[in-house]
């Protein structure tokens, strides 16, 4: 079973997800106060502002936090064995939600501080899920 | 502690006494409790003229709780903020009894998230209920369970600051201690099939199967049914009630969310606790009892270092000194009753740490700290790391 995907119509995620269809981790800054927005709205959460500018990221930063996940009902994650759950801080001041893969043992190889890279895991449905690697 | 407002006071009490509760429905938990912290007021039915609801029994509750229940209420809030609601609500029913506009306030709540068998906690990542949210659509593909949600905040609390696993089980330990003395918390981890239903040690919390790293089973609360009311009343009625007043002095409210570069180890009651200690007019260091949510043990260790009982990052060494226990010499004593932990977690307990509050500053707790004077209520509601709620309710005894 496929992991649970984002819904459209959803107007606020709907560009992030339209770029990852070409591994490209965008997110926004305001034209106005040149605040990070992530994840993406129409409005800066600093000033109010609606004049938000894409950027593409470069997707290189470091594990903020985690967890290794044992125990999930879920039939998508059930399966899986243990995975690690993490919020990323991408290098232009962005927190990411994601998976960290690409380690023999999550138990043992994630670590907080550790420099990582986004790696892309594309979906049926055609859009990306950007996930992070040791860098 | 003389410029205190007493203008609002918790007048009746009561605790659903079951965790499994099977053939009941929630609204029918919350009107039997209802009923019942009337009676423990010495008010009646007709008496009520301000309902709280956090929309657990049904949808759009300020409908159809007072048709259900057969009330004509003057004031209806149904602030649903989790599991901090019935603080939230505490502090509304308070706010509209000083201005006047109502006398005799009632929180009910009720649950049947055990019969229901629901994997509240490591259910996860699921979506596909309501509209879609940009949040959810960040977050969703990547199988984040609650519980791992609260994990990765213990993770980071152990990076920043050295806490370890042995601080975060002295919680589950000392509250542990305090289910034992309490026959329904006993019958709860009895009828939930918990694997013992006695005292237990830091070396059993540790030893327990790891969930979601750093949290073990024993870290986790339970899924029980249950519920409760709450009755508040002002100042005049209160002294013509069957038992003493508990009175609130203090109130705060407050959210808190992930955000880019933001510290994910600081929680809400960093904002609600300051303003209802400050309203309060008392310090956390005077405090008899802390009744803080423990949907995990990292919840209690982030909120006892955010309402001020001691520095940010200094959890660890606090629990460690054996204050948290009822027949300490220390103050605070914390989740007497057991706690989520070890006796009563519906999905929203906010409304059991003012029960068990209040039962102190009445003396009527299984494990009643002597001469318990002042309490805190702090209930989170949400996602810790995600975004959450913080409620701060300060009590003090008649
Ligand atoms: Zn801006």
């Amino acid at each position: 079973m496929a992991r649970p995907q984002p819904r459209f119509p959803e107007p606020d995620t709907q560009p992030f997800y339209d770029a990852t269809k070409e591994h490209r981790l965008t997110y926004q800054q305001c034209n106005s106060c040149k605040n990070v927005v992530f994840y993406p709205r129409a409005h800066c959460t600093a000033c109010g502002s609606r004049d938000l500018a894409w950027k593409d990221s470069k997707g290189v930063g470091t594990v903020y936090t985690y967890s290794v996940v044992r125990l999930n009902r879920h039939p998508a994650f059930a399966p899986l064995g243990p995975y690690a759950v993490a919020y990323v801080d991408l290098d232009e001041g962005f927190r990411i939600l994601t998976n960290i893969v690409g380690v023999n043992d999550p138990l043992t190889d994630v670590k907080i501080g550790q420099r990582v890279k986004v790696q892309w895991e594309d979906q049926e449905s055609g859009i990306a899920l950007p996930m992070f690697a040791p860098a | 502690m003389a410029a205190q407002k007493r203008d609002a006071a918790i007048v009746g009490i009561y605790e659903y006494p079951l965790r499994k509760a099977p053939g009941v429905t929630p609204l029918q938990i919350k009107a039997d409790c209802a009923a019942k912290a009337l009676a423990d007021a010495g008010l009646s039915w007709k008496d009520v003229d301000a309902v709280y609801d956090a929309q657990d029994g049904a949808g759009m509750s300020g409908l159809s709780l007072p048709e259900y229940f057969g009330f004509k209420p003057n004031v209806i809030d149904t602030t649903a903020v989790g599991g901090s609601s019935y603080e939230f609500h505490a502090s509304h029913a308070r706010r509209a009894i000083a201005s006047g506009k109502a006398k005799v306030a009632l929180l009910t709540y009720g649950s049947t998230a055990h019969s229901d068998s629901r994997a509240i906690g490591t259910g996860g990542g699921g979506m596909g209920a309501g509209a879609p949210s940009p949040l959810d659509n960040m977050q969703s593909p990547y199988g984040m369970t609650l519980i791992a949600n609260y994990a990765m905040v213990a993770h980071r609390h152990m990076h920043q600051y050295g806490t370890t696993g042995a601080d975060l089980a002295r919680i589950a330990v000392a509250t542990r201690a305090h289910a034992v003395r309490n026959p329904e918390a006993v019958q709860a981890m009895t009828d939930l099939l918990y694997v013992g239903t006695g005292e237990i040690t830091v070396d059993d919390v540790l030893g327990s199967r790891m969930v979601a790293d750093p949290l073990h089973l024993l870290d986790c609360c339970m899924v029980s049914d249950g519920g409760g009311a709450v009755v508040i009343a002002s100042a005049d009625v209160a002294r013509d009630c069957k038992k003493k007043p508990v009175w609130i002095i203090g109130s705060g409210e407050a959210t808190k969310y992930s955000e880019n570069g933001g510290d994910l180890t600081v929680s809400a009651a960093a904002q609600s606790g300051p303003v209802a200690f400050g309203e309060a007019g008392v310090k956390p260091s005077e405090l008899d009892i802390a009744m803080i949510y423990d949907s995990f043990t990292i919840t209690v260790m982030v909120m006892l270092e955010d309402l001020g009982f001691c520095k940010k990052g200094e959890g660890g060494a606090f629990v460690s000194e054996q204050r948290l226990r009822w027949d300490s010499p220390l103050k605070p004593a914390l989740n007497t009753d057991g706690g989520g932990l070890s006796s009563n977690h519906p999905g929203m307990r906010g409304i059991f740490l003012l029960l068990e509050a209040a039962r102190q500053l009445r003396g009527e707790s299984t494990s009643q700290r002597a001469g318990a004077k002042l309490a805190v209520a702090h209930g989170n509601g949400g996602m810790l790391a995600t975004s959450h709620t913080g409620g701060t309710i300060i009590l003090a005894a008649d």
